[in-house]
């Protein structure tokens, strides 16, 4: 068993974007906190803090999930992607970031990484996704900006591309 | 918004989890997904000293056929039950149900059993344990029990669980043959909350619903068969047995006309799937 005792901070290891990451952790605090604050990568949000809006969803072991709803130490040897992971090189866009900006896909933007990060595991798990599937992952997102028909639609464009660009590699 | 402290233990044997839980009393909480749990931590509802994390307990990670029952240990969560390639074959009511549990995000990472532990009047699996006429089991250091899902649920987030005590895994009763399954929920979106769920039980000789979201805590009712005249007339006792209440979602009048109507369609999904 391992323990943690309150206030004693403990080092927490994980792969974050595919390198090794190491800092300090309290057993309180939030792998959201953890990953903005300890690590300093920022383009993960928080917004409610209690598993709402949808801001803060990074993957974890390949599957969409609440970075404020876990606890750092909870994270030890876990496989973690956050939007950061998403742009194949400085200055480039994924598909699905590119059909986010030719859509309008976002305004103010606050919401965006996270919901990229939901919509990036679905394509991977299932390329073949249509509208009822991106509507279904968006459900655990909130948008004030956009009204989400624009979201849809650069989703629907992204995975349209990708097939076409599986197709065109066979 | 951030969890006060507490002392966090990640347990690698069932054993380690039941010392810990002994040990800290009324003071320890089991953390599963922590999907109901963290929030709570968060916005300081809930102030546990001590936290005793289950999730890599490997004993609890399974999904297992025990004579005519699906047993699910406390470590399985939502999302690898949803992936169970037997999932519709042997649970096809938890089938229907599982989606409109939380969201994609959420499934990912909240349990079966934690779902079960945390109570909340609307969740779906409660529902689908006491429409099924499943039971949970139940451990402490010091003992064993397996408590039926009517004995199990007490109230609003509250269930029989016992200081020192967690479930180390769920019996839901596995499809019988000529048996139908029908399940429909109203929220205000899906992946909300439900306002109102119907889960109901067909044979050809005997008929049932669970609801959820009305009264403090799921229940069951047998109803007269869907071809019946007397249907209408039980569905609407059952709206008056439950204590609908008003809340800022809905009316206690909305969601007994809710069970009334919902009651209605859900018998004759499962009648339909009879036959
Ligand atoms: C945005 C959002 C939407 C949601 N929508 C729904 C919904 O529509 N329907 C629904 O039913 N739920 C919903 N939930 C809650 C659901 O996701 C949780 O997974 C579930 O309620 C709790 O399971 P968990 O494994 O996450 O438990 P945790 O959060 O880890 O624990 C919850 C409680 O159960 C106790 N506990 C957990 N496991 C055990 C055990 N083995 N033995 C004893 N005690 C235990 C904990 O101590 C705690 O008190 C939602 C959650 C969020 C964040
Ligand atoms: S900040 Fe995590 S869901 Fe809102
Ligand atoms: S773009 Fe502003 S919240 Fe979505």
């Amino acid at each position: 068993m391992s323990r943690l005792n309150a206030h004693e901070k403990k080092t927490v290891t994980f792969k974050l974007n595919g390198l090794p990451v190491r800092a300090d952790a309290e057993s309180r605090m939030l792998l959201s906190d953890f990953i903005r604050h300890e690590i300093g990568l920022t383009g993960t949000h928080v917004g409610c803090e209690h598993g709402v809006c949808g801001a803060c969803t990074i993957q974890v072991d390949g599957a969409p999930a609440r970075a404020c709803l876990m606890l750092a130490v909870q994270a030890e040897g876990a496989d973690i992607r956050t939007v950061e992971a998403l742009s194949p090189g400085e200055g480039r866009l994924s598909t699905l970031q590119a059909a986010f900006k030719r859509h309008h896909g976002l305004q103010c933007g606050f919401c965006t990484p996270g919901i990229l990060m939901s919509l990036d595991a679905l394509i991977s798990a299932r390329p073949d996704a249509g509208r009822d599937e991106v509507r279904d992952h968006l459900s655990g997102h909130l948008c004030r900006c956009t009204g989400y028909v624009t979201i849809v639609e650069a989703a629907l464009s992204a995975l349209d591309e990708i097939r076409r660009e599986v197709k065109s590699n066979v | 918004m951030k969890p006060a402290a507490f002392d966090y233990l990640q347990a690698a044997t069932l054993d380690e989890a039941l010392d810990a839980l002994h040990e800290a009393g009324g003071d320890a909480r089991v953390i599963a997904g922590g999907q109901s749990l963290v929030p709570m931590l968060n916005m300081r509802l809930a102030r546990p000293a001590v936290l005793v994390d289950i999730m890599r307990i490997e004993a609890l990670q399974k999904i297992e056929r025990s004579g005519g029952d699906i047993l699910i240990g406390a470590g399985v969560r939502q999302a690898k039950l949803e992936a169970w390639p037997d999932l519709v074959d042997r649970l096809p009511l938890v089938a229907m149900a599982l989606p409109w549990l939380g969201h994609v995000q959420t499934r990912a990472r909240g349990t079966v059993c934690g779902s079960l532990a945390h109570a909340d009047p609307s969740a779906e699996l409660p529902l689908s344990l006491i429409a099924l006429r499943g039971s949970v089991h139940l451990r402490t250091k010091r003992k064993k029990r397996t408590v039926s899902a009517e004995d199990f649920f007490l109230g609003m987030m509250a269930t029989d669980l016992a200081e020192g005590e967690m479930i180390e895994a769920v019996s839901f009763p596995a499809r019988a043959d000529g048996t139908g399954y029908g399940f429909n929920e109203i929220g205000r979106r899906h992946g909300d909350f439900a306002i109102t769920a119907v889960a109901a039980v067909m044979t050809e000789h005997s008929a049932s619903i669970a609801i959820a979201g009305v009264d403090d805590r799921p229940r069951r009712f047998d109803v007269p068969l869907p071809g019946n005249s007397g249907l209408d007339d039980a569905l609407n006792e059952i709206a008056w047995d439950l204590n609908a209440r008003d809340d800022i979602h809905a009316s206690a009048r909305y969601r007994r006309e809710l069970v009334r109507r919902l009651g209605r369609r859900t018998i004759e999904e499962a009648a339909a799937c009879l036959a």
